[in-house]
């Protein structure tokens, strides 16, 4: 047996700007075992709900994550709303759903280029987010922040857009969509992407059910499991399918995620053509006094809100379940038997957001 | 024929103008939504406090009695509730971020009786 020596990954590391730290045991530059530890960066943001009254949680929920903002305030108001009985107007459940998908086309193009950052392409890094930026342009300018939509609220969402300016975002849309084809177009065909990622970080369809991966990683080990065929919000109204491939490496689960990106493109068109005329809100009365699970799809995979309710205007309970949370234990799985050089892609293919782990 | 398509994007980006702007000689604008900071025409204020109940961060004070009206800059997350729940319609959200300060606390004050306070604190 070779000499086994312990090689400590993060809690800073030039590949991931977030904090978490793996033990890496190593047999020459084979990895036999990582270790993880998590809870550098805990905010306490679960027992805020004892200081501040429903209402207003709906900002520290959207603060819970930096890049899936809206879908966390969105699945907040979802698991008030199911606990109190609110009904939605229908618009507002197309605005959630068009709000909803561009800020999984702007995680997924964020990721795009930290992934091929990760393995030292650069200048594809430097075009994803090139794309990316004129996604947030559309965004500050429909609901006013670049990445704290602060557009989700209990009962509806806070701002609407008008007939113009869904068709010119539609328009615009068009355009990020045919840059995005010619980068997707890399990781698809390039030799250097395959090198790097084809087996690499396996993952079987066995192990991924087992150890309860969510998301695009789930997905890319050919299961469908997708929140959003819970019909929330107007996803029942829309035709699509999970995006599933049967890879289980890492190149399969950034295959998921380019699919994806013109799945929430086509998402969203459908929403502007269907979507309704009426109100975008209705108004709150009376306190929370039971209990309720919302599941929601987030660009990383499947989040539990749980929340429970004492009949005064601060909940008893609050738990958040995060999808980076859920597929750490199949990281380390992927981990095992890989190449020391390969650590840094298999980690970002769960794309890791720690702050949400530990809110 | 993948290399090929990354050539494409490559050159289209060295024959275009650069993604990135010459700051600080060209700002970029903002949009017309931008939330980006919370004024107050203080003349149509009632001091009613309400936006001080509202305000997630507790960036905002009121007093009544003084007729003062104070916001925290570096509390605020530009949210827009107070905006929202105004019944005076005396607080707007401007598009433009508040500029940047040297010090903390109440950097924005506003005092009906004595406006030459609130010329004070933003000088």
């Amino acid at each position: 047996m070779a000499t086994r020596t312990i090689i400590p990954f993060g809690p800073q590391h030039p590949v991931l700007p977030e904090p978490i730290h793996l033990d890496l045991v190593l047999e020459d530059e084979r990895v036999v075992e990582a270790i993880p530890s998590i809870g550098f960066i805990h905010r306490g943001l679960e027992k805020l709900v004892e200081k501040k009254d429903f209402l207003e949680m709906t900002y520290v929920a959207e603060r819970i994550c930096g890049i899936c903002s809206f879908i966390h305030g969105q699945a907040y108001s979802q698991a008030i709303e199911g606990m109190m009985k609110i009904d939605v107007p229908e618009r507002a459940l197309y605005l959630r759903t068009i709000w909803g998908e561009m800020s999984r086309i702007h995680s997924h193009l964020l990721w795009l280029g930290l992934f091929a950052d990760g393995f030292g392409f650069e200048s594809l890094f430097m075009h994803s987010w090139r794309v990316r930026e004129k996604l947030l342009d559309i965004i500050e300018e429909t609901t006013g922040g670049r990445v704290i939509f602060g557009t989700a609220k209990i009962g509806g969402v806070r701002r609407d857009m008008d007939t113009f300016a869904l068709n010119r975002i539609q328009g615009e849309l068009k355009t990020i969509e045919k840059q995005c084809r010619e980068i997707t177009d890399v990781f698809k065909k390039d030799g250097s992407v395959q090198r790097r990622t084809k087996g690499v970080g396996n993952l079987s369809n066995k192990d991924a059910i087992a150890l309860g991966a969510v998301g695009p990683t789930v997905r890319g080990s050919g299961v469908a499991i997708d929140m959003r065929k819970l019909g929330y919000a107007a996803y029942a109204k829309i035709n699509w399918e999970p995006v599933v491939e049967t890879g289980c490496d890492c190149y399969a689960r950034c295959m998921v995620r380019c699919r994806e990106l013109y799945q929430s493109f086509d998402m969203i068109y459908q929403a502007i053509a269907k979507i309704p005329e009426g109100p975008v809100d209705v108004k709150v009365t009376g306190n929370p006094s039971s209990e309720y699970f919302a599941r929601v799809e987030q660009p990383r995979g499947e989040v539990i809100y749980y929340v429970k309710g004492n009949g005064s205007k601060n909940l008893e309970r609050f738990r958040v379940r995060t999808p980076t949370f859920a597929n750490i234990p199949p990281l380390v799985k992927m981990l095992g038997g890989c190449e020391l050089a390969d650590v840094p892609v298999i980690v970002l293919t769960i794309d890791p957001c720690i702050s949400c782990t530990e809110r | 024929m993948a290399q090929m398509k990354i050539a494409k994007v490559i050159t289209r980006s060295v024959l275009s103008r650069p993604a990135t702007r010459l700051y600080p000689f060209e700002k970029r604008p903002f949009f017309r939504n931008t939330r980006g900071s919370v004024s107050i025409e203080i003349d149509k204020c009632i001091f009613c406090g309400i936006c001080q109940k509202k305000c997630p961060t507790a960036a905002i004070t009121v007093v009544k009695a003084s007729k003062d009206w104070q916001i925290n800059r570096l509390r605020c997350i530009a949210c827009n509730a107070c905006v929202e729940a105004c019944p005076k319609k005396c607080l707007a959200m401007e598009n433009a971020y508040s500029p940047a300060v040297v010090k903390k606390g109440a950097d924005d004050a506003f005092h009906q009786g004595d406006k030459s306070k609130a010329e004070a604190t933003q000088a």
